[in-house]
């Protein structure tokens, strides 16, 4: 992002590693679904979801259709 | 081989974030309010292709994120396109800063496919006329015309409008330009007033008026195209209770480095008198930043001086700018007497008074104007 850097680690980096524009969202959760196995698989879909929708606020990525 | 105690000490020094690379004074602008210094550095002097390429790698092995490339003008350089190619394989994000001047479809289209990363375009206005007179230059044809190439590239793009009291009643245009354009990201950016724009300061200076109205306007602007547009706006600190962190702290997360390779903590530190500054072709980019003088000069609180002392803002805004103190308070370790808690505050109080007179602000003639040159 032009001047400003997102320190990342653990599913941030994770969630961010699979924003290449081949992933889809779907995708992304379902991978990180099987990575925090041990989590409620709704509760890391709320969370992806939400950090998504926060980059996007901040102009940091864009969804394509 | 360094002794363990230099060591503990240089490893407690965060890395730079972020460089930003003139990599030339050249510029077929002449804009009344350029960061360049008075004193420009030649074409003869500036650094060659492969030296910038080695400064890259060092760069990014130093722990350097992002680079800036600018000037001057940095498409005035023949090899930008290998330039910009050479710091995206070293890992840096490549932001370009420029005119969008000396440009057209197929160089566009080279720097995207060499891996440039995000554009800043700057516009001097939103009307013909007035940003031909701040730039002294036949200029924003050209830009709206890059605005519309840039539609089909895969590249962010940033707007950067310079904000002054000739074009600050214009912000609601320059909004609509942006609204028409790929842009993600605005940025209004009043003058700061060092080099050529202190000289042409009091032709630039907002009102307070102009200025309330245009936070109001961008308050509300900023809610309405949250998640579409970042707005950025940055205040002229003349108006502010408190100073800007400059460069987010002196010797904190950025170097400079000057056409010939010299390196800077910021822009303007070549004003500062005793200050030296080591040059890439003999050092490394790290034992510059962790042993350089003048990057220790005013690193941390060590140099500060009441009331920065013991002022709880100390560690948000570092005492201001280094650069102001000097020009305003005539010692560049004095607190920044923008600040409402300086000794000479009362020097900026002045001359905004002398602005916001009822004849001054009537004065809507054509100022004389100080154009930035051009260096041999």
């Amino acid at each position: 992002m032009p001047e400003r850097a997102l320190r990342l680690n653990g599913p941030s980096l994770e969630i961010v590693e699979r924003c290449d524009g081949q992933h889809t969202v779907e995708q992304i959760v379902r991978e990180l679904q099987k990575i925090y196995s041990q989590a409620a698989p709704q509760k890391v879909e709320q969370d992806i979801l939400g950090y998504l929708a926060l980059l996007e606020e901040r102009r940091a990525l864009d969804f394509e259709l | 081989m360094g002794s363990p105690f230099l060591l503990t000490m240089t490893s407690t020094i965060p890395n730079p974030l972020a460089l930003i690379a003139e990599l030339t004074h050249r510029c077929p602008l002449h804009c009344v309010y350029c960061s360049n210094p008075l004193e420009l550095q030649s074409r003869a002097g500036e650094l060659p292709t492969e030296i910038w390429c080695r400064v890259f790698k060092d760069a990014a092995e130093t722990g350097v994120l992002q680079i800036d490339f600018t000037g001057g003008e940095p498409l005035a350089r023949p090899d930008i396109v290998d330039l910009v190619r050479a710091a995206r394989s070293a890992g840096l994000y490549v932001n370009l800063i420029t005119s969008g001047l000396p440009l057209d479809e197929t160089r566009l289209a080279a720097l995207v496919e060499a891996g440039l990363d995000h554009m800043q375009l700057s516009f001097q206005g939103a009307r013909e006329e007035t940003a031909n007179e701040i730039s002294g230059a036949k200029s924003h044809t050209q830009k709206l015309r890059v605005l519309d190439w840039l539609r089909h590239r895969r590249l962010a793009v940033t707007l950067n409008f310079v904000i002054h009291r000739r074009n600050i009643d214009q912000l609601e245009e320059m909004l609509a330009l942006a609204e028409s354009s790929s842009a993600t990201r605005i940025e209004f950016a009043n003058v700061q007033y060092y080099g050529w724009a202190f000289a042409n300061r009091e032709n630039l200076l907002p009102t307070r008026e102009q200025l309330d109205h245009s936070v109001e306007f961008l308050k509300r602007e900023q809610q309405r195209l949250q998640g579409k547009i970042r707005i950025e706006f940055v205040v002229p600190d003349y108006y502010a209770m408190y100073p800007k962190p400059c460069m987010g702290g002196w010797g904190r997360k950025l170097m400079l480095i000057t056409p010939t390779g010299d390196v800077l903590p910021c822009h303007a530190a070549q004003v500062i008198p005793g200050l030296s500054f080591e040059n890439v072709k003999d050092h490394g980019l790290r034992d510059i930043w962790e042993q350089s003088a003048a990057f220790q000069r005013f690193r941390g609180e060590d140099w500060m001086q009441q009331p920065c002392k013991t002022c709880d803002r100390r560690e948000q805004d570092f005492g201001g700018c280094r650069c102001q103190a000097l020009l305003l308070a005539g010692n560049a370790a004095a607190t920044d007497p923008v600040c409402s808690l300086a000794p000479l505050r009362s020097k900026v109080d002045a001359l905004l008074a002398a602005i916001n007179t009822p004849t001054s602000v009537q004065n809507l003639t054509q100022p004389s104007w100080l154009y930035r040159s051009n260096p041999a």
